[in-house]
Order: C-alpha cells, then structure tokens, then sequence
C-alpha cells in the first residue's frame, strides 16, 4: 500500500518532465531524423538515402562554416571563462552580503532584454556614424570615422557580452559553497596567490566550470541572431546556413541533416572538452 | 494569484474569442508587413461585421514554408508573388484553384492579370490574381553619386566600400543583366543556367571588397543610407520612396537594363476554410479609395485600372522623379522558377558569402 502510493507519486512527479522529453524533444528530433534521410529526386517525389550527409562532406563551403561556428564557439566560451571567472569570485566571495544581491542584479538585467535589442544597441554603438565613432572623433583621437561594425571581433565581443551571465550563474553558486578558511589554509601553507588558484579554487569551481562552459558554448553555437546581425560580409554562421537550407531554398531534408550536424558536432565537442580536461559529466555538471 | 477582477476579465476574454468563433468567420491572412493595414482592416470589419480578421506578417519564403509545413492549411488567403505560385503548387500542393466569377476582375489592369495568370495556370486552373507590384532596382544618394544608373556600378571602385546589396536571388539576375545576359530565358536550359551563374558568382565575388555590407532587412538598409554610410545600394523601389520622403537627394534609379518587377497575388491555401471571406477582402481591397489607404501603407502600385493615379500624393511623386514612361516599358517581370533554381541559386549566393576577398 505504501509502496504503491510512493510509486504513484513518483510517477505523477515525473510524468509532465516526462511528457516533455518525449512529445517535444524525442518526437520531433525522431521527424527530423527521418526528413534527413530523404533524398528529393523529383518533385514530390522522394528516396531513402544518406544523400544529404554525402553533399554536406562534398561540400567544402559548410564543413568550413561548421568549423569556422565551432571554434569560434570555443573562442567565445574562453572568454567568457575568463572574464566571468574574476566577476563570479568577487560577487560570491569579496563582496558583501548585501552588495552582492545588487552585483547579481547588475549581471541579470542584459537579460530583461531581448536579444534582438541588445544586438541593435551594439549596432548603435558601434556603427561607423556610431556613438563610439563619433566620440573618438570629436575628441581628436581619429580624423576619419572608423567602422566597428560587421567584422567576426565584433561578432565575439557581441556573443561574449550575450552568453557571459550563463557562465557567472554556475561559478558563483559553486564558488559559494567554498570555505574560505581553505583559502586561507594554502596561504599559510606557503601557496602564493597563484598556487592557491590553481591547486585551491579551480578545483573546486570545477563543476561550475564545466557545467558554465557547456551551456555557453552550446548556446554560442546555436545563436543566431548576434552573428548574423552583426557580422560583415564574409561571417558564416552554421545556423544561418540551415536557415537557408529549410526557409529559402526549400530544402528541409538537407536542413534536417544540417541540424543533426550540429548537434553530432557540438556534442561531439563537449565530449572532447571533457576528456581532454579529464574531467565526466557526473562529477561535474550533476553537482553543481 | 489572479485578483477575482482580472480573473473575471480573463474569463470574459475567453468567453468573447470562443462566442466569435461560433457565430463569425475568421479571415486568416498571410501576407506580407504593411499589406494589412489596421485602417482597412477595421474598415472591412465594419462592412462585414460577421468576419474576423486575423493577420500573419511574413515574406515570399516563409509563406510558402509555413504553408508547406501544414500542406496549405492554417490559413485563408495568401499573398505571394506572381513568380512563386507554380513550382511551389507542383513540389508541395499547397494552393487551390482559384473561381474567377467570383473576383472583380474587371477593375484589374489587363496586362498584370493575364500575366499573372499565364504565370500561374495548371492544368487550365488559375492559382492567382494580381495585387500590387512594385520593383527591385538601385537607389541612390544624387547628392555624392549622381552617374549612378547601373547595377554594374555597385562594383565600381568609384564608390568602394559605400555601397550595399543584399545577397539574394535579385542581386544574381540584376548582375546577369548588367552583364548583357538574359537570365530568365536561360531558365529553360539549366546548365547553360548554372555556367551564367558561375559568371555572376565570379562577378560579385570579385565586387566583394567594393561593398560595405551586405544589409538584411528595410531598416537597416534605410540606416545606412540614411546615415551616408553608403551612397548607393539595390534596394526594394518601396524602401527608396519612404527614404525619398525623408531626403529628396534619395532616389530610385531603375537600373538602365531595367527594373525587375514583381507582382505580389492573391492565392487561396489549399485547406483554407474561409473561400468566400477571401474573395470578399480581394474585392474590397481592390475598391478606389481602399487601393489609395493600401498604396500609402505599402508604398507598391496597385493592379488596378489606373493604380499609378491611386497613390497618395508623396508616393506619387517619388515614383514619377524615379521613373520615365521608358523605364517602365524596359520593366523586367520575373519569370516563374522552375523547380531546382531556387538550389542553384541558393549554392551559388552561399559561394558568394563564404568566398574572401
């Protein structure tokens, strides 16, 4: 009797997670699987066949986007690391208890807005008839007005400032947790500011690390808006490149194979992030 | 937690959408931004107090993909354009014939009509009629470039790094064309197609460094001309009347091979429930004085008998300093795409963006 109403329970708790999964993830990645694998060899007219993988790795112009997205993803989650790093170790440890309440609101509020509008006020910004552009101008710095805009830099910094909070989240929650008296047990150890860092607080922060790094890099990979409104004339982005396959070119199936792509290859890299840093996703992620 | 006025509010709303779904039609409309404007559509409302007008904003593309994903249902009338009717209703069959008896098709001028028809015919079945139509050309800033006539001149170092063009299929023909080809006849042989498209991939590689950007929607092209940025860019004839507006140095210039013009129709999805709300916004819309409420909002040309007369005044005027009766006699109607160019064209444009300088 017990038993059986734990069970329930347990299965009321679990079923609307599992409705989600399953109705709005599995179902439609398992269309998309099937859509990839048509090939269109007349109108209306359709084959099972691999065909759109093969034209993906015949075709040098999107395996070089897809690397060209990757590792600038990469880039983007470095720096995001680095510069969310100081700032998550400053909110969860030197700051105050009531100014850091107000440091976290500071980093939430990019949030409140949309992507869309943070993007035109880079644009504003950065544009050559621009704020920035002007500025340097009308302090002499410059003669001619310079162009900001359109180059993969801006690109970064734009994605860098987008994803960045997603990074400080997991590192302030982890580095929270520590006690500060370790800290202090490797300075009278003799550990000098970089020791302790090294050997003390990045192994600690580990699992906010990890978990920060995938979800930034996923969603740098992903992002569409940023890069395709501000990059210039060459920036590719792979998720402009499947836009195109299923919106203007009407291509779904290879859309479809394009979207697996991504995936495969972005898991791919986070497999590869893991081994390298020696480190498993439930160590990492699953504790912080 | 809902206060117990909210709430009450909230249930009356509820209480309202379902009471107008059982006794009114619903008009869903795709069209495209500004076609639908909020004037005429309370207007229509007024006239017919029995329908309900629901409006989704979008683009050739996307119409033809949100259509696809339902095979032509979840809305009652479509407004693509005239080029992307036939393949579209071969490959996916998402429209349905059209009953002409029912349309007012005496106001229409006869050369968009039988155009658009000819355009759209399967089987002896008309898929569409004319709406509005407007062009794709140049524009540019008379003040700093006042040579500018061709789309060959976007590539002229003259104006290096001041001009823009947006990367879609209307720069390839535009450049086929400044390059003494037709396009649209090689339609018809898809290889000699292909070979034309290389040329123009070459060309507009080449041009690349000459461009500032490439710009993706009306604002930001508008901004950049706006701005000076650039002085010269293709352009929809739509957006350099609204610029013309702001600064009379802003011109629409149809390119010297001319202009390609487009005609945007009315088309019934194929599991549209709403056929005769349909026909009765066509015919409404197509009224005199509605065409003018319609012409100043979009800022295209109506269909109609004398739709050039229906403009409001300051988009009259923008179009006469644009064109001569010569440039519209030189207009260059797109031909339908014949399945599979929309892939060719679509390779080409991505060798075009991840090609550098």
């Amino acid at each position: 009797m017990q038993s059986d109403i734990k069970r329930l329970s347990l299965i009321l708790l679990f079923a609307p997670f599992a409705l989600w999964i399953v109705l709005l993830i599995i179902l439609p990645h398992l269309g998309m699987v099937v859509l990839s694998l048509r090939e269109k060899v007349a109108p209306r007219v359709y084959e099972f066949g691999f065909g759109n993988y093969i034209d993906f790795i015949n075709e040098p112009i999107y395996w070089n986007t897809l690397l060209r997205t990757g590792s600038m993803s990469i880039l983007v989650t470095i720096l995001a690391l680095l510069i969310g790093f100081p700032i998550a170790y400053y909110i969860a440890k030197i700051a105050g208890r009531r100014s850091r309440g107000a440091l976290f609101l500071l980093c939430l509020i990019p949030l409140w807005v949309s992507d869309l509008i943070r993007a035109f006020g880079w644009i504003l910004l950065l544009r050559e008839t621009g704020v920035f552009s002007s500025f340097l101008q009308w302090s002499g710095m410059v003669s001619e007005p310079i162009e900001f805009l359109y180059n993969d830099i801006t690109v970064v910094m734009g994605l860098v400032y987008t994803v960045i909070l997603f990074m400080i989240v997991p590192l302030v929650s982890t580095l929270d947790g520590m006690d500060d008296a370790m800290v202090e047990a490797g300075y009278n150890l003799g550990g000098n500011g970089f020791t302790v860092l090294r050997r003390i607080i990045v192994p600690y922060a580990m699992p906010g690390i990890v978990s920060g790094c995938i979800v930034v890099f996923m969603m740098t990979a992903g992002s569409y808006l940023t890069p395709i409104l501000l990059g210039g004339k060459n920036s590719s982005w792979f998720t402009e490149q499947i836009y195109d396959q299923f919106i203007t070119r009407f291509n779904w199936e290879s859309g479809a194979a394009f979207g697996f792509l991504l995936l495969a290859f972005t898991s791919l890299v986070v497999w590869l992030g893991l081994k390298l840093s020696g480190q498993t996703l439930a160590n990492t992620v699953a504790k912080s | 937690m809902l206060s117990p006025k909210k709430g009450a509010g909230l249930i009356a709303a509820l209480m309202l959408t379902t009471a107008s779904y059982a006794n009114a039609e619903t008009l869903r409309l795709l069209t495209w931004g500004s076609y639908a404007p909020e004037e005429l559509v309370q207007k229509f409302q007024e006239k017919y107090p029995d329908i309900t007008v629901e409006v989704t904003f979008s683009n050739n593309e996307e119409m033809i993909a949100k259509l696809r994903a339902t095979g032509g249902a979840g809305f009652d009338l479509a407004q693509p354009s005239h080029d992307r009717i036939y393949s579209a209703q071969l490959e996916y069959d998402i429209y349905k014939p059209m009953d002409l008896s029912k349309i007012n098709t005496d106001v229409m001028e006869d050369s968009h009509l039988n155009g658009v028809k000819a355009n759209t015919t399967i089987d002896g079945e008309v898929y569409a009629v004319p709406h509005q139509w407007g062009t794709s050309g140049l524009m540019a800033n008379k003040a700093v470039a006042p040579d500018f006539k061709g789309w060959g001149d976007l590539c002229d170092p003259k104006y290096a790094g001041k001009t823009s063009m947006r990367l879609k299929r209307t720069i390839l023909l535009g450049t086929a064309y400044s390059m003494g080809e037709d396009p649209f006849a090689a339609y018809s042989d898809l290889d000699k197609y292909q070979a034309l498209l290389d040329r123009v991939a070459d060309k507009l590689i080449e041009c690349k460094a000459n461009i500032k950007a490439y710009w993706k929607g009306g604002d930001d092209l508008s901004a950049m001309m706006l701005s000076g940025e650039v002085v010269a860019s293709e352009t929809w004839d739509s957006t350099a009347y609204k610029l013309y507006g702001q600064n009379k140095d802003i011109v629409f210039v149809p390119p010297e091979t001319g202009a390609l013009a487009w005609i945007d129709t009315f088309a019934l999805p194929r599991k549209g429930k709403a056929d005769d709300a349909a026909y009765k916004w066509i015919n409404f819309v197509l009224e005199p004085e509605n065409v003018t409420i319609m012409s100043g909002s979009t800022g295209a040309i109506a269909a109609v008998k004398g739709g050039l007369d229906m403009l409001p005044e300051d988009k009259k005027e923008a179009v006469t300093a644009a064109f001569t009766d010569a440039d519209i006699a030189n207009l260059k109607f797109f031909a339908n795409i014949p399945p599979g160019v929309e892939d060719m064209e679509g390779k080409t444009l991505e060798k075009i963006k991840a090609a550098t300088e």
